[in-house]
């Protein structure tokens, strides 16, 4: 649903059904099975294990199969602080990476598109990053943000920082860390659209008597909304379930936990295997209510 | 900003306008006036620097040397936003993500006029499109596309209008239709309106003036019919309709009348009607003042006959026919007859003198080069 937006505008009339439409839908099949089988499956495993009981031989670890709606309700109450964390985080940190992310993308798709050899070295610049595994990058910032390192030395030397202060796991290293990692995801759908934008239109703003900024608000900015949707979508879901930058192994601490934290020691620690999936299922019915408010609104709200 | 609608065109002045792109001149040196109030045709092949010229006048594109005057004002400076000047591009270049009337009312908001909707209403009425005014552009033909983008452009009553070969996409019948659509509003709003377009019976058929351009210059500017009847370089005289264009030494030149030895055939022209009289000159005529005969016609001073030379070619075109001509020692030549019945009857093959009168040639300033010549 919400990955329409990153195809090109749907044509005004669509295609008739012909003979063709059939084929199409024996080549869907492989796909739907593979969806069948490795997404609604572990779905309703998902669901399942929620609704677990304790067993009442009162081992760790054992359930039993039950209609435990209370899990919920514990899950919420008990989580509330880390769920909400999760969305707060997983906003400031799309609003930021959009910030970055849409001037590098402007420049990539509009100032530099009739210079393959800049655009191509950038677009390269911009995937770089992925060349490298994301464990590896997060853990290198680890290493420059800890508190013996030589960023953090220099700046305790030159007072920019106090001398008993630290990075490593603030709300500022994780956020950091998040808009980092997702950049990529941002910039590149974005570039896409800005790509593709038909720079006359630009011009004909200009004619129209608007000036560079009127004419990028109610011109270019529009235009590149399908690629802005996108970039924040690929951008806000992940990070909302992101559980290695906010991490005591990585950039976070116990302040800075969100849902993905919480789950990760719910499942492997604790072995609360129905509170785990409890939060799973809450993190992903949250994400799907804001996502399809956000995609309702941006798709039939005039862009204006 | 206040609304400071003109209520009549404008007029524009270059001076010695120049574009330069890496590698190539696009403008070279271009002067050119354009009176308030009239219809103006920039008229030439595609390359020759007309669209880089408009481009210019909206600030699209900045000259790398020269003033651009409109109304006596100096926009040269001046970012293509504060110019009393719309464009109706050629891809019509309608925001997509807004309504018909959003598009026309985009200006008039810009600007803060009052009750911009209201007078977008009223210029898509002009254009006979307020039915389609909540559409989106891409829900329309390209015929109604143009016209909204001509209402858009019109609405907010620009010093001077250009138009960007607006009407290359339309097909015939809808672009004959246009043509005499936009005379009508131009005449009817008073607007300056400059045309480019690669069309010489486009531009002949709307403009008051006509400048033909060619590699970045202009040739040879003037009403339709002036430059129809006496173009002054092989260009014109090419790319305005078809010529017979003859290349001799000048054999007499007096007060009256200057004659050229064409491989042994006398050929005349009016001392009125010629740019150069010395050395080789270029004599040309149009296809349609000139006539053959089955018999060799009787030697007149003020007729210039060659021949004799066989049919090679007859199309039928409609209201003409046009017949190829191929005479020994002098080449190709093309004669029109209106089909009224009084043209004689030939076949392919039939041996024919041609013949046109003197008054009808006219002398060029230049040599035809490689692909205007006809024969030398």
């Amino acid at each position: 649903m919400a990955f329409v937006a990153l195809g090109p505008q749907a044509p005004v009339a669509s295609q008739k059904p012909t003979k063709t439409g059939r084929v199409a839908l024996y080549l869907l099949l492989p796909g739907l099975f593979y969806l069948g089988l490795f997404f609604l499956t572990p779905l309703f495993s998902l669901i399942l294990t929620s609704l677990k009981a304790p067993s009442p031989s009162g081992a760790i670890g054992r359930y039993d199969v039950a209609l435990e709606i209370g899990n919920y309700g514990f899950a919420l109450g008990q989580y509330a602080p880390q769920i909400f964390r999760s969305f707060s985080f997983a906003l400031i940190a799309t609003v930021i990476a959009l910030a970055i992310s849409y001037p590098i993308a402007y420049f990539i798709g509009v100032t530099a598109r009739n210079r393959p050899l800049l655009k191509g070295m950038l677009l390269t610049l911009v995937i770089a990053p992925f060349f490298i595994s994301m464990l590896l990058r997060t853990f290198a910032w680890k290493q420059i943000f800890s508190n013996d390192s030589w960023l953090l030395n220099t700046l305790k030397d030159v007072g920019l920082m106090g001398a008993d202060s630290y990075i490593i796991g603030t709300d500022f290293a994780v956020i950091f860390g998040l808009v980092y990692n997702f950049i990529p995801f941002m910039t590149l759908p974005i570039y896409a659209s800005l790509d593709r934008l038909d720079l006359r239109l630009v011009e004909a703003g200009q004619d129209l008597y608007a000036n560079s900024f009127t004419t990028f608000r109610k011109i270019t900015f529009p235009l590149s909304m399908p690629g802005v949707i996108s970039g924040t979508l690929l951008t806000f879901i992940p990070i909302s379930g992101d559980y290695v930058v906010a991490s005591r192994d990585f950039l976070g601490s116990t302040d800075t936990a969100m849902i993905g934290n919480v789950v990760e020691a719910n499942f492997l620690r604790i072995q609360d295997y129905p509170t785990a999936s409890a939060l799973s299922v809450l993190l992903m019915a949250a994400i799907v209510i804001l996502v399809s408010a956000y995609v309702r609104r941006s798709g039939t709200e005039d862009l204006l | 900003m206040s609304a400071d609608f003109v209520a009549r065109g404008q007029d524009l002045e270059l001076e010695s306008i120049r574009k330069e792109f890496p590698g190539f001149v696009a403008v070279d040196d271009l002067d050119l006036k354009i009176p308030a109030g009239e219809f103006f045709a920039l008229l030439g092949p595609s390359g020759c620097g007309k669209t880089t010229t408009l481009r210019m006048i909206a600030g699209l594109e900045t000259p790398s040397a020269g003033r651009i005057l409109i109304g006596g004002n100096d926009v040269t400076d001046q970012k293509p936003h504060q110019r009393p000047v719309n464009t109706v591009f050629q891809n019509y270049a309608l925001f997509p993500h807004m309504s018909v009337e959003d598009n026309v009312a985009f200006g008039l908001k810009q600007r803060k006029v009052d009750n911009p909707q209201q007078r977008a209403q009223a210029a898509l009425e002009m254009v006979e499109l307020q039915h389609l005014a909540a559409r989106r552009p891409q829900q329309l033909s390209g015929g109604q596309q143009q016209r909204v983008a001509l209402a858009r452009a019109l609405v907010n009553r620009p010093a001077l209008l250009l138009l960007d070969e607006p009407l290359g996409a339309l097909d015939l019948k809808l672009r004959r239709q246009m043509q005499i659509e936009l005379k009508a509003i131009q005449m009817e709003v008073g607007l300056t309106f400059l045309h480019v377009t690669h069309d010489q019976e486009e531009a002949m058929d709307m403009a008051d003036t006509v400048a033909v351009m060619n590699h970045g210059h202009i040739e040879q500017m003037g009403a339709p019919e002036a430059l129809y009847d006496r173009p002054k370089t092989a260009f014109v005289a090419k790319f305005l309709g078809q010529s017979n264009i003859f290349v001799g030494e000048v054999a007499e030149a007096d007060d009256a009348k200057l004659a050229i030895n064409f491989k042994g055939h006398r050929l005349a022209a009016p001392a009125a009607r010629v740019e150069k009289t010395k050395g080789k000159v270029a004599i040309g005529v149009r296809p349609e003042k000139t006539s053959f005969h089955p018999e060799k016609p009787a030697s007149d001073p003020a007729v210039n006959t060659l021949g004799p030379g066989t049919i090679t070619d007859i199309r039928f075109t409609g209201v003409s026919n046009q017949y190829q001509i191929e005479i020994p020692d002098v080449g190709e030549i093309t004669v029109f007859a209106q089909n009224v019945g009084k043209s004689p009857v030939v076949e392919l093959g039939a041996e024919v003198w041609v013949s046109w009168k003197v008054e009808h040639s006219f002398g060029l300033a230049d040599l035809p080069t490689g692909e205007e010549e006809v024969a030398e």
